[in-house]
């Protein structure tokens, strides 16, 4: 679904590359993590994907297909949620469809609506976002991004402003809306335990310049619960992966 | 409202005080030429109402909203412009800062001397009050969109005009409000000087014709008029800003 191949990137104001020769490669419908301390230049992959910065050399794919060539590919959700306090919730679900353009309103309009019923929110498309909790708030925001009708999703530390019962809730939230559409996720998050009771699979920063991404298996099916994060190798496996951060915070 | 009442209290109670101390004052001198008292210019306001209601208001209302509504349109359009083009901004924003230490008032007779006694040479002077407070302020108003908001736009594929339309116009209505709500007085003043330098009608050369004839409330009496149009003004925009901007500060 998402191929890194060679991917090369440095910022101007810096004298190296932050992202050095990078390759790695996502599937359809898969759901991974990306972890890595603060600074580390997760963030970074996300804004290549999504072309928000320009490629020193390399080449990124979706589907099979160079990003540059395409629009729409995919689907960006930032840490802040960013609706436009001016327009209802309704209204900013229906941002993206109406810059892409070409759908009359009642289309849009059932389209938002569908939207909403799936998040839960259906009783506040009227509403102003300041009268949403945070996470109603990011429950919109996660609408608003699937509205981009992109298979594949990225988002960036989504739930890490929201207090920790409505980061757990917002998980098995996102976890249920995965399962029904299976859309490919890219996550990223700094919480080790968030990325293993989401992912099937973990990619850890190491090392910046980011080189290599390393790639874990997270050994636990889907439909998951938290239980599963007391299961013997879960809690070794956040064990080994709070040591990599770790040692990657002392060097 | 009741609210409202309270919190104005101490201010009515104190301008009642000084309206008294104004009173009193005026009374004990007993020098009407130099300082009328309040109720000697209320007084003349009413013998006067036929032709300052029906020659002067008018006159130096034409002249501000034709100033007014140059600067609106002008100052909107450089500010959109100083936005959309980093150098247009690099060229004017020095000497738009700049002209702002330029005492206009000072300028005002030679407009005179330029445009005569027609209204030109007073809508020039309000132009040139009010001009630069309206481009610097909508122009600040668009920078301060959040970065953040103009990428989200972007990964949706969003093209300059929808980010301009969908982002930038809403986000800027309240520094527009605040420009509008300082020019209005502004403009006023604008105009009242123009005319105190060289006019056949309007408040301001009312007011000075009373000076030659040494009439201290007929003085005051326009310049009251011309507050009270002020106030009025501010007011109505401020209501008029509540209802369009409801969502004002919950960014």
């Amino acid at each position: 679904m998402l191929e890194f191949r060679h991917v090369t990137f440095q910022y101007e104001v810096e004298d190296f590359n932050i992202i050095d020769d990078l390759s790695f490669h996502i599937a359809p419908g898969e759901f991974v993590s990306i972890i890595g301390a603060s600074g580390c230049g997760k963030s970074t992959i996300f804004r290549l994907t999504n072309q928000l910065l320009p490629l020193k050399s390399g080449e990124i794919l979706v589907g099979g297909k160079d990003i540059h060539s395409q629009k729409r590919y995919c689907g960006y959700m930032p840490q802040k949620d960013l609706l436009f306090p001016w327009r209802t919730v309704g209204e900013n679900l229906r941002l993206p469809l109406e810059i892409r353009g070409g759908m009359s309103k009642a289309e849009m309009e059932e389209r938002v609506d569908a939207a909403l019923r799936q998040v839960g929110l259906a009783d506040a498309k009227g509403k102003s976002p300041a009268e949403l909790s945070g996470g109603m708030r990011q429950r919109a925001a996660f609408a608003r991004t699937v509205l981009t009708d992109s298979e594949l999703l990225l988002l960036d530390e989504p739930f890490s402003a929201l207090d920790f019962l409505t980061r757990i809730s917002m998980q098995e939230w996102l976890l249920g809306q995965w399962e029904a559409d299976r859309k490919t996720i890219l996550f990223i998050t700094h919480d080790v335990e968030e990325a293993i009771f989401l992912s099937g699979r973990v990619l850890v920063v190491e090392e910046t310049p980011i080189r290599r991404l390393t790639s874990i298996q997270v050994p636990a099916g889907y439909p998951r619960t938290r239980a599963c994060l007391s299961q013997p190798d879960m809690i070794a496996l956040r064990e080994m992966l709070i040591d990599l951060l770790r040692k990657r915070g002392t060097a | 409202m009741k609210k409202t009442c309270k919190t104005q209290l101490p201010a009515l109670i104190l301008v009642f005080a000084l309206l008294i101390l104004w009173q009193m004052g005026a009374m004990h001198m007993d020098a009407a030429y130099i300082l009328p008292s309040p109720t000697q210019i209320l007084q003349k306001l009413w013998e006067l109402r036929v032709p300052l209601f029906t020659a002067h208001l008018p006159a130096t209302m034409q002249v501000t909203a034709i100033g007014l509504g140059i600067s609106i349109v002008f100052g909107l359009g450089l500010a959109i412009l100083m936005d959309a083009s980093p150098a247009v901004s690099r060229a004017v924003y020095p000497i738009v800062i700049t002209s702002q230490t330029i005492p206009t008032t000072a300028l005002a007779p030679l407009f005179v001397l330029w445009f005569g006694y027609s209204i030109w040479s007073k809508v020039l002077v309000t132009v040139l009050i009010t001009f630069f407070p309206i481009t610097i302020t909508v122009y600040d108003g668009l920078r301060a969109v959040r970065i953040e908001m103009i990428e989200l736009l972007q990964t949706y594929g969003a093209s300059r005009t929808q980010i301009f339309l969908k982002l930038k116009l809403p986000s800027v209505l309240p520094y527009f409000f605040s420009a509008l709500k300082m020019a209005v007085p502004m403009s006023i003043v604008g105009a009242a000087i123009g005319e105190w330098l060289g006019a056949q009608a309007g408040l301001g050369y009312f007011s000075r014709r009373m000076i030659t004839q040494l009439d201290g409330a007929g003085v005051f009496a326009p310049i009251v008029l011309l507050s009270a149009v002020a106030i009025l003004l501010v007011a109505i925009l401020g209501f008029i800003e509540k209802k369009v901007i409801r969502w004002r500060g919950e960014q």
